[in-house]
């Protein structure tokens, strides 16, 4: 099964790009991750490893994911080592010269071998994925736009100090 | 009944000797020797044929081998899982980060729902994807739950029979193990002490825990005894049956359930009733660091049910209506 979700941040594609690779800050803005935990020492980037979990009906389902490609700023993809099945992908596009980034979340989910029962369990559970997936970009957009108006902000308080 | 022995030979004139009432009490002892050596015969009988069924049972019984668990078989059956305890127990588990990320475990658990308990489904399926299948995990079942035709499927889930050596050899391969010390007793009692912790003082399992020196993590959970109405447990009709010799049952219970009606001993299991299932699991408990080096097992038993009792107390106090939860 697959789900995903976009949207349109106010926010150049590099401050998302921090958001996005920064393991500490997925339970701030991922909605219904209880566990987004690196278990390598290498903590971003190719190669990087994460625990994670996603509350889905009376189960937090997700297991061990590996990164597995790394396309500053505009592509971070994942695959599962163990638990279920997953792909899923960060997809970053610059728009407005820079100004603006559109943002794109996509997850792939299944169990290899559970057959019909598995199928119907990827269908009832997509609205409530897709759900979490629309409810963390919004938030991710919310904490990017804070974070550039404030940089912005900042930038014009040095300017007016040197003028 | 020895009066009258006594008096017939007297008025029936059969005597020998010239003391009628000599010869009547002689002749009654030997009446009574003889009932005596035929009730014994037959009380023989009875405990040979008792032996022989309890040991088919037994022989029934698989012999626990932990490795008959199969990781991709219950990674395969977690979909199915899934969709039951989502959407039909609406199941909800928490605190699972109170469980050691690693090593063994001893899972103490109150047990509701007859013997369709939704709790082990519920539960099992929250420990299975938390912590990966790779993860073992076993849980304890009674001789006669693993003996059913058709139930054979469960050892694939890390189920084995409950046993102190099936218990040893789970925690000492490194193990997470789930029991239910309350058992058959707990399991079938009536729908309205459905809010009481009941081990019936059954302490195996603290004794199990120093013996191998692993936390307990209390597991509380309710909702399993609404998915029937629970009406008795029905130890006396167990024990005139003798079934605790037979099968190592002592409840025989009666209930009201789908689609039986009225429900005899829950043998072949019912329909349950789709109560909503909420699980809390506690804050590991160290026996030696929290009771000393020497833990008393009566302490440590009181502690953890009345932790347990407390905390459903709590969860008791959520629910707003029955089933619904």
């Amino acid at each position: 099964m697959r789900v995903q979700a976009g949207i349109d941040v106010a926010a150049p594609p590099g401050l998302i790009w921090d958001f996005v690779t920064d393991p500490t800050r997925y339970l701030h803005f991922m909605n219904g991750i209880t566990r987004w935990e690196v278990t390598t020492e290498q903590d971003r980037g190719l190669g990087a490893r994460y625990r994670t979990l996603m509350r889905v009906g009376s189960a937090e389902v997700g297991g061990l994911v590996e990164i597995v490609e790394c396309e500053e700023p505009r592509d971070l993809a994942w695959t599962s080592v163990t638990g279920i099945d997953q792909r899923g992908r960060w997809r970053l596009r610059e728009r407005a010269g820079g100004a603006r980034t559109r943002v794109e979340l996509r997850l792939q989910y299944g169990v290899a071998g559970s057959g019909i029962l598995g199928w119907i369990a990827e269908q009832v559970a997509a609205p409530a994925v897709r759900e979490n997936l629309r409810r963390s970009l919004q938030e991710l957009r919310r904490q990017a736009e804070h974070e550039q108006a404030r940089a912005a902000a900042a930038a014009r308080r040095a300017a007016a100090r040197g003028a | 009944m020895d009066t009258k022995t006594a008096s017939r030979p007297s008025r029936n004139g059969h005597h020998a000797d010239g003391d009628p009432f000599a010869a009547a009490a002689r002749s009654a002892r030997a009446q009574a020797e003889e009932e005596d050596a035929t009730a014994s015969s037959a009380r023989g009988w009875v405990d040979r044929i008792v032996g022989a069924v309890a040991g088919t049972v037994r022989s029934r019984v698989p012999v626990a081998d932990l490795d008959e668990r199969d990781p991709d078989f219950i990674r395969e059956t977690l979909p199915a899982q899934w969709l039951l305890a989502s959407l039909w127990f609406r199941g909800e588990v928490r605190g699972l980060g109170n469980v050691p990320e690693e090593g063994p475990v001893l899972l103490v658990g109150n047990h509701s729902g007859g013997n369709m308990s939704p709790d082990t489904l519920v539960f099992t399926l929250a420990f299975s994807t938390y912590f990966g299948v790779e993860r073992r995990f076993h849980q304890l079942a009674h001789n006669l739950v693993l003996s059913m035709p058709g139930l054979g499927f469960l050892r694939k889930y890390g189920v084995v029979a409950a046993s102190p050596e099936n218990a040893d050899r789970a925690l000492s391969s490194g193990a997470a193990l789930l029991v239910y010390p309350g058992g058959d007793h707990e399991v079938h009692r009536p729908s309205w002490e459905r809010n009481q912790v009941n081990f019936d003082g059954r302490r195996g399992f603290v004794r199990l825990a120093l013996e191998h020196g692993v936390p307990i993590v209390p597991v509380v959970s309710i909702g399993g005894q609404e998915t029937a109405l629970f009406l008795t447990r029905g130890e006396g009709l167990a024990r005139t049956l003798m079934l605790d010799k037979l099968l190592r049952l002592k409840v025989l219970p009666v209930s009201i359930a789908v689609p039986w009606g009225l429900n005899f001993g829950d043998a072949l299991g019912h329909i349950p009733l789709p109560a909503k299932i909420t699980v809390e699991v506690l804050p590991a408990i160290d026996l030696e660091e929290q009771f000393g080096p020497e833990p008393d097992v009566d302490e440590v038993y009181d502690h953890v049910t009345r932790t347990m009792q407390e905390t459903l107390d709590a969860l008791a106090a959520e629910r707003r209506l029955p089933i619904i939860g």
